[in-house]
């Protein structure tokens, strides 16, 4: 490598830190000068490289994974999302390299795009991937489904090591077909919960509709989501069943967990008697969501929940994960290039679970697209503000003393964060 | 905004002018981006209206419902084409038959597509439509997606969103749904968007397309009314979420 590579980028890096600029400028920089950086410094990995992708939840999972690993006492290299993701990786990397270009990491864990996904894995094979889920997000950017579930499926096909596959989804779990030297684990549902998760092909099925026939057994999953209680879970793996505390909120968050837990166990070895369970459990009790997923705030002593959704499944999982009872309700939709331009995934969404309570504000660029749909399913509306600050505070003012939920896309949380950080403590993120 | 009024909220009451039947065309395998609003959009108008409206699913091998009085049908991805590819040929005729007749029907995308003559893939191979519209539609390798606002003579200003690699273009035999002021439509060429026979409404908008255009709603509405019942007696449905929604969808950039 031009030994100035790492030297020079770092240069690039702290200048346009000092400008308060992003990632992307030092990662072109070493991608013009050495575009093998990349591949040759994560390639000294002992453990190797693992990505995670699907269409929900690919942030807090790589989250947990790495928290799982660290409780093993494993150094872990991940990413931020948010910039370009190959300029990205890069210019993480050249925050954590040393200045001779030594990684000083155990393995690295890192959130892959669909869009960047084959690019990455075409350069970098990984020896560990973890395929979450395929549906319905932004395909006004990426056309069809089924050519999401393609990309996946070429991920699958570039590791080295160990695929692990979301039993549940069957686009994710027929990748298993195609592949030939890979190891193959499964995250699973116990059958009680399947009912909370829809996948996109039995969204319009007739309720108690059979499965298509044909469909093989189910092969046995490494690790299974048995329960999910107020703030408590089941797993079984290894022929027994444990109990946590859980942290985390809503169902498809800890089915997330499991599919975490899944993947570090295969990175640490599994069952491998230098495994900590006690730590790996502990760790998996203390996972939260990663920024921008959903969290809860505190608004004049009441909590405040704000609840991301970008996609149809992603909003009606919100719903089923967050029960309107007790909560007063808004919802802010944006409809800015990284929430999506398309609107027709609202029509995707059932509301009914909001008709008893009815929703109190809507806010958002496309405030009246949700107010016409949630008129066709006949859910009274309170006020409709397109602007998102007076939307909030008159949110906040009209629902003194009650709990709030806000469900909201990735642009109009940005915005609501903004202004709450005006009131009430937000957490910084850099 | 007032809350009283029907159709803004309270499970809207089944009125008593009569039964609409409203058959909707492969929902399992062919409802891509919101297609189901159009049904929905539908059921709740024929209530508003003060008809009673049934609401049935037509899927590959069931038997045809009777007396369809509206028959709507949306977008698939290509897996979900071929999967009902040869039912619907099987039902080409009744279908047709039904189209001659004046049965008003509203098709999206995909079925739009396949209304037509035929769809010449990229690598050239033919799928053959069922020949209702008199249309062709030629793959290629360019996404046409983004908001559209199309100008019509019948329906006023039209907005929808449009995603589809297909580019068709019409024959003799129908007339465009109107011209493009925003966005692409039918294909890349022409400025034309959808296709209108008879009572047939043919679109590349999703969106839903019916939510934020009640005038296409209520045109196929009041259609099956004035045939089933030889008149048709408007309810008068709360359009000022649409109004508003619409004005605020056509200042979206693309
Ligand atoms: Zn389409």
């Amino acid at each position: 490598m031009p030994f100035y590579t790492v030297p020079l980028g770092k240069l690039v890096r702290r200048a346009s830190r000092l400008r308060g600029g992003g990632s992307a400028l030092p990662g072109l920089v070493v991608e013009k000068i050495d575009p093998g950086f990349m591949r040759r410094t994560l390639s000294t990995l002992p453990h190797g490289v693992a990505v995670v992708s699907g269409t929900n939840g690919k942030t807090t999972t790589t989250k947990m994974v790495v928290e799982l690993l660290e409780s093993q006492g494993l150094k872990v290299f991940t990413n931020r999302t948010g910039s370009n993701f190959t300029r990205g990786v890069a210019a993480a990397l050249l925050g954590e390299v040393d200045w001779r270009g030594r990684l000083d990491a155990d393995v690295a864990v890192l959130e892959l795009d669909e869009a960047h996904a084959v690019h990455f894995v075409n350069s970098v094979p990984p020896k560990y991937c973890l395929l979450l889920n395929v549906l319905r997000d932004q395909l006004d950017r990426f056309g069809e489904i089924d050519k999401t579930a393609q990309l996946l499926q070429h991920i699958a096909a570039k590791t080295t090591g160990t695929v692990v596959l979301n039993r549940e989804d069957p686009r994710v779990a027929r990748i298993a077909e195609t592949l030939t030297g890979q190891e193959v684990r499964y995250f699973g549902l116990d059958d009680s919960l399947l009912g909370t998760f829809p996948n996109d092909d039995d969204m319009r099925a007739a309720p108690g509709s059979p499965a298509p026939a044909g469909l093989p057994e189910k092969p046995s999953a490494d690790v299974v989501l048995r329960k999910v209680g107020a703030d408590t879970a089941e797993f079984e793996y290894d022929g027994g069943t444990v109990s946590t505390a859980m942290k985390l909120r809503g169902v498809y968050n800890i089915f997330n967990a499991a599919a975490a837990l899944t993947l570090a166990r295969g990175i640490c070895g599994g069952a491998a008697a230098d495994t900590n369970h006690e730590t790996l459990l502990e760790a998996l009790s203390q996972v939260a969501p990663a920024f921008g997923r959903g969290e809860s705030l505190t608004v004049e002593g009441q909590p405040l929940d704000l609840v991301l959704v970008k996609n149809p499944s992603g909003f009606r999982l919100g719903l089923k994960s967050f029960p309107a009872g007790g909560y007063a309700t808004m919802i802010a939709i944006n409809d800015n290039y990284a929430d999506g331009r398309d609107m027709s995934w609202l029509w995707d969404v059932e509301f009914d679970s909001l008709r008893a309570g009815g929703v109190d504000q809507l806010t958002g660029s496309r405030a009246y697209d949700m107010a016409l749909r949630l008129q066709y399913d006949d859910v009274r509306i309170g006020a409709v503000e397109p602007d998102i600050a007076p939307a909030l505070a008159a949110f906040i003012r009209g629902a003194k003393g009650q709990p709030k939920r806000i469900f909201c896309t990735y642009t109009a949380m940005l915005a609501i964060r903004r202004e709450l950080s005006k009131i009430t403590t937000v957490e910084v993120v850099s | 905004m007032s809350q009283e009024t029907p159709g803004a909220s309270g499970p809207s009451a089944a009125g008593g002018k009569g039964i609409l039947r409203v058959v909707q065309l492969y929902p399992r395998d062919m409802n891509i981006y919101g297609d189901w609003g159009n049904a929905l959009v539908l059921q709740q108008r024929i209530r508003w209206h003060g008809y009673t409206p049934e609401l049935l699913e037509y899927n590959v091998g069931d038997p045809f419902p009777d007396d369809a009085d509206i028959i709507v049908g949306g977008g698939g991805q290509d897996s979900g084409q071929l999967v009902i590819q040869d039912d619907l040929q099987a039902r080409a005729d009744s279908l047709k038959e039904l189209a001659e007749d004046g049965t008003p029907m509203l098709v999206i995308c995909g079925l739009y597509q396949l209304f037509g003559r035929f769809f010449k893939t990229r690598t050239g191979s033919v799928i053959p439509g069922i020949g209702i519209l008199d249309v062709e539609t030629h793959g290629t390798d360019e996404r046409l997606i983004g908001n559209v606002k199309v100008t019509t003579s019948e329906f006023g200003e039209v907005l929808g969103y449009e995603n589809h690699s297909g580019q068709t273009t019409l024959g003799d035999g129908v007339r465009p749904l109107g011209t493009v002021a925003k966005g692409t439509g039918n294909n890349s060429s022409d400025g034309h968007e959808g296709a209108r026979y008879r009572n047939i409404v043919a679109s590349y908008l999703h969106g839903s397309l019916l939510p934020k255009n009640p005038a296409i709603a209520d045109f196929l509405i009041r259609t099956a009314a004035e045939r089933k019942f030889g008149a048709f007696e408007p309810g008068l449905p709360d359009d000022r979420y649409a109004e508003l929604a619409r004005e605020h969808a056509a200042r979206r950039p693309r």
